[in-house]
């Protein structure tokens, strides 16, 4: 959970949805970072054991920030500014294949 | 300058491509656009200025004091850049980087916004940067758990500091200025746990008559006595493990053999920096172990030309020296890529390169003493738990490494993958590598120098199969042979 | 003349699944072997292959081998200790129409002619059954049921380490500069020393024309670099491993989720740096083909390509069996980019060959005279 610092300049205010939920980002912030400022620390399961992992390096460099962005898999939210609207969703781990959409 | 948003904006060629918008490859573009050379300058980021001039176009931190003069510092490199003809290409993934010696071109893979191309450059300067070198300790792939640097980017980038308890661990400069950066952003730091050897006092004392005449000395050690008198440090920290179910609740720490767990929200670790190598190591240029900053370092030659024809590496990417050095790199590495493409003469370029070289030598000086005195303890490097996450894509642990570089006999890092798939998950090693080849070295009684290291491949970063269908097929006629 | 390094009843040139497999099936005979190894066991083709364990679409020609390989691999942990990642989940030939289902239906017609029924036409119906993302324009194909997939470095390893724990001597980083007779035995030159000993087996897969040009037996080797690439872990979808007959394809998803695409489109190989250098524009092609077939697929992550330094011979067959020119001297190379799924059983064929002269199984058509001897010589031998 981040919380922005008291003299830091607001900037424009986003509207986007995490899994669903409405949540307001700053215009200029990654994804990665507006979902760290909403108190989200966990956006992903790892594809082996399903574990919960969170944005670790927010460099590019670590894939654990990988969520699904309207409906893209695998993006880096580190890397991709927020925008007006962005539909983010956590990147699921394990899949049955029972779970494919036809 | 102008800006390229679009994959269409991008020319089909170009003198030079300059990967990385940090202080090196912003110096760089600049230098060779001013030689008279067409630049592209390309970083994946939303915004110029690499991890340690973060953001600085674009910051909302007002308050300058926050992140301290050096960090502004990386304003005059943007400005310059915006005042020289280079191409800028933000967000923008250079994936592949093929040079053809046959042909007297390089061919670069690119994407853009979701689509890919192919372009060509004569030459190609490196300045991928640093990244944090890999700290595992158990419970290090918990939420919560970040590195220092993720933290300075939130708040350079976002303006944004870990709520509630906050723990740092580790050692090196890095640690103590977010330490400081975090405290004067007004964060509750708990505790700062470092892990700086004792011993290491030792190997270091050698380097810091020259330490003591550096740039390092003025603006590192003031700043490191201001955040120890105010900051809650804990010296002696031998071992680390972060706890918690689904995410961070705390710190288990020892020292001077005894443990206790300090409760905290988010736990912040750093143990240095070490060479970006993915790209350079994917095209195939030639590296080496540098054992007293303890990472692999490309071969690079006193115009930071790489082993390969057409391929320069400049900034930390060819070795740690720190922001000011970078750029004084780009800066040389630029005169070295335009004599080769015969924009000056090797006159001209030596000329230019002789007060950049000086500037350069006094930048460096003093850095050996902070490459020993922070060079990270065996068992930061080498887990002994064998429970803990060694390659956290795939989740290989370090006993699973011991047992096969022991049981199965396997000497390198390449054969590991295919018994256990370490490094083979989307990040390509780079948060596993160097700690399987710590672990395979300590196995096998050997150096890290003997293990080598992975052979990347690329694309460097993954593009998604659409991205590569929808690339110019050169060969689509073809029909298979089946019998 | 130094004095030997080394010597035994064989020595082994090439540390590829071929060279892996006869050393421990001469070893499993009782032969002493040496085995010399330029870089290490599975370096190169047999290390970074697509691992497929493929009987389907083979020539005639191979397909005793094949038949001798897949009971090994069915049983692969029996021989090596190790279960080399493999799975038979089949491989299926998918016809993207009406003309490439009739080339199928004249295949398995021809096969089964000759007494083979390992390939076993299939209706769109059945198809769907086996491979449900593909795309609904495919009319029907062909499956080999017992066919699967492996890891090939771990497998090439475990054939190394199963002939060591057999007594073969595995020399690994060793180069062989030179071969040549030595009155009764064979002088093989390296780095390390000279080793002797009455038999060789030239397994040194793309450089294995140096080899038999040293041997008086020069033979026209391609030095190919077929690319491969790979995918992040994606929701499993297919079991079986899927080829095309029209257009070059080799798709197959792993149990870990990750999805191998290959088809042999070619790069460029620099073996005296082994070294290879990708081509975008045919990976572009290969992806396209995937675009097309699996829907599913455009999304995925393009984690890794790569490809193998590989010999290939003119007609696309091995040059396997004793040398046309000398007494001692065995050829085991040019596998042509399917070589993967024929180690096992070559390597026991040869190792048989050696110690006994002879084998059941017929490798007719596979002989390096069809390559070293001009028609006319060939004629009267």
């Amino acid at each position: 959970m981040f919380r922005p610092i008291t003299d830091a300049d607001s900037g424009a205010s986003l509207n986007f949805s995490f899994d669903g939920r409405a949540m307001r980002g700053r215009a200029g912030d990654t994804v990665a970072a507006a979902l760290l400022a909403n108190g989200v620390q966990a956006c992903r399961q790892t594809p082996v054991s399903g574990a919960p992992r969170g944005p670790y390096c927010m460099m590019g460099v670590c894939f654990e920030c990988l969520v699904v962005i309207d409906g893209v898999g695998n993006r880096q939210g580190c890397l991709v500014p927020l925008r007006e609207g962005m539909r983010v969703e956590t990147q699921a781990g394990r899949r049955q294949p029972e779970e494919i959409p036809a | 300058m102008s800006i390229a948003r679009n994959i269409t904006d991008l020319a089909d060629r170009y003198d030079l491509l300059v990967v990385g918008a940090g202080p090196a490859g912003l110096a760089a573009a600049a230098r060779a656009a001013d030689c008279g050379l067409s630049v592209l300058l390309a970083d994946e980021n939303p915004a110029p200025g690499g991890q340690i001039y973060r953001a600085v176009g674009t910051t909302p931190v007002t308050r300058p004091a926050v992140l301290g003069a050096e960090y502004w510092k990386g304003g005059a490199l943007l400005t310059r850049l915006a005042q020289s003809r280079a191409v800028l290409a933000p967000s923008c993934t250079v994936w592949s980087v093929a040079p053809d010696a046959a042909v007297g071109s390089v061919e670069i893979g690119v994407s853009l916004d979701g689509r890919a191309r192919l372009i060509e450059a004569a030459e190609v300067i490196l300045a991928t940067g640093a990244q944090e070198r890999p700290f595992p300790i158990p419970g290090w792939t918990l939420p919560g758990v970040m590195t220092a640097g993720a933290a300075q980017i939130a708040l350079k980038s976002s303006g944004l500091v870990p709520a509630g308890r906050i723990v740092l661990a580790g050692c090196g400069p890095l640690l103590y200025l977010l330490a400081g950066q975090l405290a004067a952003a007004g964060a509750t730091i708990v505790a700062v746990l470092d892990t700086t050897p004792r011993r290491n006092w030792r190997a270091a004392i050698a380097a810091f008559p020259d330490f003591l005449r550096s740039p390092y000395l003025a603006k590192g050690l003031a700043l490191m006595a201001k955040a120890r008198a105010r900051l809650p440090f804990r010296n002696g920290v031998t071992d680390l493990s972060a706890e918690g179910e689904d995410r961070v609740t705390g710190v288990r720490v020892t020292r001077g053999g005894a443990s206790e767990t300090i409760a905290c929200d988010t736990l912040l670790l750093h143990q240095g920096v070490i060479p970006g190598v993915n790209l350079s190591n994917a095209i195939g240029c030639a590296h080496e172990f540098d054992e007293d900053q303890h990472c692999w370092v490309p071969q690079v030659d006193q115009w930071f030309a790489s082993s390969v024809p057409a391929v320069a590496i400049a900034g930390d990417g060819a070795g740690i020296g720190g922001a000011e050095s970078a750029a004084l790199r780009g800066e040389i590495a630029a005169l070295g890529a335009a004599q080769r493409l015969g924009r000056l003469s090797r006159e001209q370029r030596d000329a230019q390169a002789a007060p950049i070289r000086a500037a350069l030598a006094r930048s460096l000086r003093g850095r050996r003493f902070l490459d020993l005195l922070y060079k990270p303890a065996a068992r930061f490097l080498a887990p002994p738990d064998d429970a803990t996450i060694v390659c956290r894509c795939e989740e290989v642990t370090a006993g699973q490494i011991r047992d096969t570089a022991s049981r199965l006999g396997v000497t390198g890092p390449n054969q590991m993958k295919a018994f256990l798939r370490c490094g083979m998950g989307p990040c390509q090693g780079r948060l596993c590598g160097p700690t399987v080849v710590e672990l395979i070295a300590q196995a096998q009684g050997l150096s890290p120098a003997e293990v080598g290291y992975y052979r990347l491949r690329p694309p460097v970063k993954p593009i998604t199969l659409g991205e590569l269908a929808a690339l110019p097929q050169s060969d689509a006629a073809v029909k298979a042979v089946v019998r | 003349m130094r004095a030997p390094a080394g010597s035994a009843d064989v020595i082994i040139i090439g540390g590829g699944i071929h060279g892996c497999s006869t050393a421990l099936h001469c070893a499993r005979r009782g032969l002493s072997v040496i085995l010399l190894e330029k870089d290490h066991a599975g370096r190169h083709a047999s290390g970074v292959n697509a691992g497929g364990v493929r009987q389907l679409a083979r020539h005639i020609a191979e397909i005793p081998l094949s038949n001798a390989s897949m009971a090994l691999w069915h049983a692969i942990g029996d021989l090596v200790d190790d279960d080399c990642g493999f799975t038979s989940d089949g491989q299926v030939l998918v016809a993207e129409d009406e003309a490439d289902l009739a080339g199928c239906r004249a295949r398995v017609d021809d096969l089964a002619l000759r007494g083979f029924h390992h390939e076993e036409m299939i209706d769109a119906a059945e198809l769907r059954r086996l491979v449900p993302a593909v795309a609904e324009s495919c009319p029907g194909g062909v499956v080999s049921r017992r066919d699967g997939a492996a890891i090939p470095l771990r497998a090439t390893q475990a054939f190394k380490r199963k002939a060591a724990s057999l007594g073969a001597d595995i020399r690994e980083g060793v180069q062989v500069t030179r071969v040549a007779r030595d009155g009764a035995q064979w002088r093989v030159e390296t780095g390390a020393g000279d080793f002797v000993a009455p038999r060789i087996v030239n397994a040194a897969g793309a450089w294995a024309d140096r080899i038999a040009a040293d041997l008086g037996e020069p033979v026209p080797l391609e030095v190919i670099a077929p690319m491969l690439m790979i995918t992040a872990r994606m929701p499993a979808f297919i079991k079986p491993v899927v080829i095309l007959r029209g257009r070059k394809l080799s798709f197959k998803q792993f149990a870990n989720g990750t999805v191998l695409i290959g088809g042999g489109y070619l790069g460029r190989a620099i073996r005296d740096e082994n070294r290879t250098v990708l081509d975008w524009g045919k990976l572009a092609a290969n992806a396209k083909t995937v675009w097309d077939l699996f829907p599913i697929m455009r999304g995925a992550p393009i984690l890794r390509a790569w490809a193998g330094i590989e010999a290939r011979m003119p007609d696309d067959l091995p040059v396997f069996g004793p040398s046309a020119r000398h007494e001692g001297v065995y050829h085991q190379f040019g596998f042509s980019a399917h070589g993967f799924q024929l180690g096992p059983g070559a390597g026991a064929v040869m190792a048989e060959i050696i110690a006994t002269g002879h084998s059941n199984v017929p490798i007719d058509g596979l002989g390096i005279a069809r390559f070293t001897q001009t028609p006319a010589s060939r004629t009267q031998a």
